[in-house]
């Protein structure tokens, strides 16, 4: 073995500085002059501010707004420096307490509403910066956001269609709605 | 299942297969003098690295000598990576200021990246810093890959040669796989990952202005460093309220092209390839999820190809396949029925074109359950052990699919090279196994398969078996492995039990919460690896060895075909077989009995 470490220390230098500095480095060229937007991060702003990512989920729990999934992160939810997820067993006790939990505080926002709570809507993502609910889950919270904004359920309804992602090629992914982009858009309309 | 779960089911499948077939056939020749046209340019690149390091590319090895190659290789990967770890502080590209690692944790990193294990006991953007990323964790994504790579290259190389002494040569195999294959790949797949969003930076962290204010509770620091705790042990915290949210940022999308390439796992992000960041769409999934099984089942063609038979190929691939189907049909079957306690409380579970309901904890939106138990299944049969949904909060008998894919030996398509090495072990013990049936001399592509390969593929089948087993029996005796269970009861042994069949097989998937960044694990688990990775190695190449030194034998009317639909019933049955003795009282006591009780809940 000992011979074989001088050719082995040779070879370790050459290929750290082809694929650990090299490649990096010419991806991340690349990338700025074709995809510049998506390789910073998708970031979105307001009138030159940013106001977070088009791919990361915020917290949201005022009644005016879409709420997107709930967040493990610490120490606040949806902490987009530290991803992380509850890793909760299907039969541990916490799991059933805390989404009974979230199903009374969703009642409660909204008690006229009589239709079943989709399961996304309380379960906790995988990353805690799920960006994305499913159109049942929005339509679920949709009569709560229109009657809070003084917006008609018809127009809300539109903006949601308009934010609503459809599985790409008609296949692959799931349907679903960015809480972000869309509560942007219902603050552009409400606000002056 | 739903009329598009079959869809996409389908649709990965067929394209996964339609990819592997030409990208076998290039596979073959790059072991082969002859270079594919393409890339013909890069030779001068390839010789330039020969003549720098004082290679001999013509100089062949013995199996002994390919050994200690890889081995020397190894170390010496596994040392850079560990001191990067332990002085990152005082290294470049660390614009987050993340502190040095203690010596158990960097210990267990670089084994773990070494070994082509990509266990996670660090969360990425929380712990480490962009070098560390880039010059430690990728550069031992291509390394071990090639090394996994160069392995099989070599164990194919055996079965084409007669009497002869020597397997190639370590080093023109590993440079070849990087350059030839695993480079021009990765830089493809991250260009496509970037332009969905999959970032690529060395910026700091980026703050955003928040649209509604979010109040939180942060813990209090003593000052000791350690968390506060009040009379009652609860910990001391602070009401504070921000208006703004920290993304992480970093050079993503390479790190993550390799890491599904070349079946490491680890990921960029605390929480992997759930992480909008690192796993943007559903193309992206599409992509990352093709990148794990590409290369090992490309292998299978290429392997045919390099024998000259390919029908060779063509039977264990298929038997990889039927193995894979049917553990994914079963697995989504489970999430999709979703967890009974959730839906008595009155949810709204089932799958529509509205939502995707079933068991939807530690799952992305995104992904739903389709591509959440897709991702889960081909990731554990693969050796990669990237996650896109949380398996520990999946339903028993849904993790229980990709804890046993594990523990069948990382066989079913394997780590890239290791997958296929494995299986053709399993191959050895199949017609072995037959050839004691039917009382004949046991043969495998014309060699002879005696007492020496034998009793290597018992080594190499046993070894992750062992350390699997061991490592959790210890855990689950003592105080430190018992202090890092993060579920109560059944399930809780499960967490461990998932541990060690990710580090005894060389996977790198967990059941998240169990606390690992222990000392006690650290040095199991890593010692764990360590075991799983060389106790292959070393029996492969020795069979090798003996291969490569024996007669071909031509076929005959007494040889057992190994290319039929019976022998790939035989390969299953042996591989299963093993899996299931080995593993089934262990299973019991976890994943089995929990689904029992959460029918009976």
């Amino acid at each position: 073995m000992l011979k074989e470490l001088k050719p082995a220390l040779l070879m370790l230098t050459l290929m750290t500085l082809l694929t650990g500095a090299l490649y990096p480095a010419l991806v991340t060229a690349l990338a700025h002059w074709l995809f510049p937007w998506q390789a910073a991060g998708s970031l979105l702003t307001v009138k030159g501010e940013v106001v977070g990512s088009e791919l990361v989920g915020q917290s949201f729990s005022e009644p005016r707004y879409f709420w997107g999934r709930p967040s493990a992160t610490a120490p606040m939810s949806h902490n987009g420096a530290a991803s992380a997820a509850t890793n909760l067993g299907p039969l541990n006790p916490t799991l059933t307490e805390t989404i009974r939990a979230r199903m009374q505080t969703l009642q409660e926002s909204d008690p006229g509403q009589s239709a079943p709570i989709p399961v996304d809507l309380v379960t906790s993502s995988a990353s805690g910066l799920d960006p994305h609910i499913s159109v049942a889950a929005a339509l679920w919270q949709l009569p709560r956001v229109a009657r809070t904004r003084g917006l008609s359920e018809q127009t809300v309804l539109h903006l949601l269609q308009q934010h609503t992602q459809e599985r790409t090629w008609g296949i692959l992914g799931e349907r679903r709605v960015n809480v972000l982009t869309l509560n942007l858009a219902l603050d552009q309309r409400t606000q002056p | 299942m739903t009329i598009n779960s079959l869809l996409q089911i389908t649709f990965y499948l067929l394209l996964l297969l339609l990819l592997a077939w030409p990208l076998g056939l290039y596979m073959a020749r790059i072991y082969t003098a002859a270079l594919p046209r393409p890339l013909s340019w890069l030779h001068p690149l390839e010789k330039g690295f020969y003549r720098l390091c004082g290679i001999r590319a013509d100089e062949e090895m013995s199996w002994q000598r390919y050994a200690h190659a890889v081995l020397a290789f190894n170390l010496l990967g596994l040392l850079l990576l560990y001191a990067l770890q332990r002085l990152q502080l005082t290294l470049p590209f660390n614009p987050q200021a993340m502190a040095n690692l203690p010596p158990d944790q960097s210990f267990n990193v670089a084994v773990s990246f070494a070994t082509n294990t990509n266990w996670q006991n660090y969360g990425g953007e929380s712990t480490l810093s962009y070098l560390v990323q880039m010059a430690g964790l990728t550069v031992q994504n291509f390394l071990s890959a090639a090394t996994g790579m160069a392995i099989m290259a070599a164990l194919m190389r055996a079965f084409t040669r007669r009497e002869a002494a020597a397997i190639g040569n370590f080093w023109v195999d590993m440079v070849r796989s990087t350059l030839y294959l695993l480079l021009p790949l990765s830089l493809l797949l991250a260009l496509t990952l970037v332009s969905q969003g999959v970032i690529q930076n060395f910026s700091p962290y980026q703050n955003g202005q928040l649209l509604q204010a979010l109040a939180y509770e942060e813990p209090q620091n003593g000052p000791d460093g350690q968390p506060l705790k009040d009379e009652k042990g609860d910990a001391v915290t602070e009401h504070k309220i921000t208006r703004e949210q920290s993304i992480a940022m970093g050079p993503v999308a390479s790190q993550v092209a390799i890491k599904q390439l070349g079946t490491n796992g680890g990921g960029f992000f605390n929480t992997n390839s759930a992480h909008p960041l690192e796993n943007p769409t559903p193309l992206t999934n599409l992509l990352e999820m093709l990148a794990i099984l590409l290369i090992p089942a490309a292998f299978c063609i290429a392997f045919g190809r390099f024998i000259g038979d390919t029908r060779q190929g063509v039977a264990i691939l298929a038997a990889m396949t039927l193995v894979f189907l049917s553990l994914l049909l079963l697995c989504q079957w489970a999430e999709q029925s979703g967890n009974p306690l959730l839906q008595r409380l009155g949810l709204q579970t089932t799958a529509s074109e509205q939502a995707p309901g079933g068991n939807m904890e530690g799952k992305e939106l995104r992904f739903g359950i389709v591509n959440s138990t897709l991702w889960a299944t081909a990731t554990t049969a693969a050796s990669n052990g990237s996650v896109n949904a949380m398996h520990d909060s999946f339903t028993p008998l849904g993790g229980l699919v990709p804890m046993w894919l594990m523990q069948l030996g990382e066989v079913i398509f394997g780590g890239v090279g290791s997958g296929l090495y494995g299986m053709i072990v399993f191959a050895l013990v199949a017609v072995f196994v037959a050839g004691l049936m039917i009382g004949r001399t046991p043969e495998y592509l014309g060699k002879k398969i005696e007492a020496f390969e034998i009793k290597m593929a018992a080594v190499a089948v046993l070894t992750p078996c062992f350390a699997t087993l061991i490592g959790t029996a210890i855990a689950v005796v003592s105080t430190s492995g018992l202090a890092g269970i993060a579920n109560p009861g059944i399930h809780g042994f499960s967490e461990i039990l998932y541990a060690f069949s990710s580090a005894g097989n060389n996977n790198g998937s967990a059941f998240g919460g169990l606390s690992v960044n222990t000392p006690f694990y650290n040095f199991l688990l890593g010692l764990a690896m360590l075991l799983a990775r060389y106790w292959v190695i070393i029996p492969v190449l020795a069979i090798a060895g003996s291969l490569a030194g024996k007669k071909i034998i031509p076929v005959s009317a007494g040889t057992l075909p190994t290319h039929t639909p019976l022998f790939v019933l035989l390969l299953i049955g042996t591989v299963v077989v093993v899996g299931a003795l080995t593993f089934l009282p262990a299973l019991a006591l976890g994943p089995i009995v929990e689904q029992v009780r959460m029918f009976n809940s």
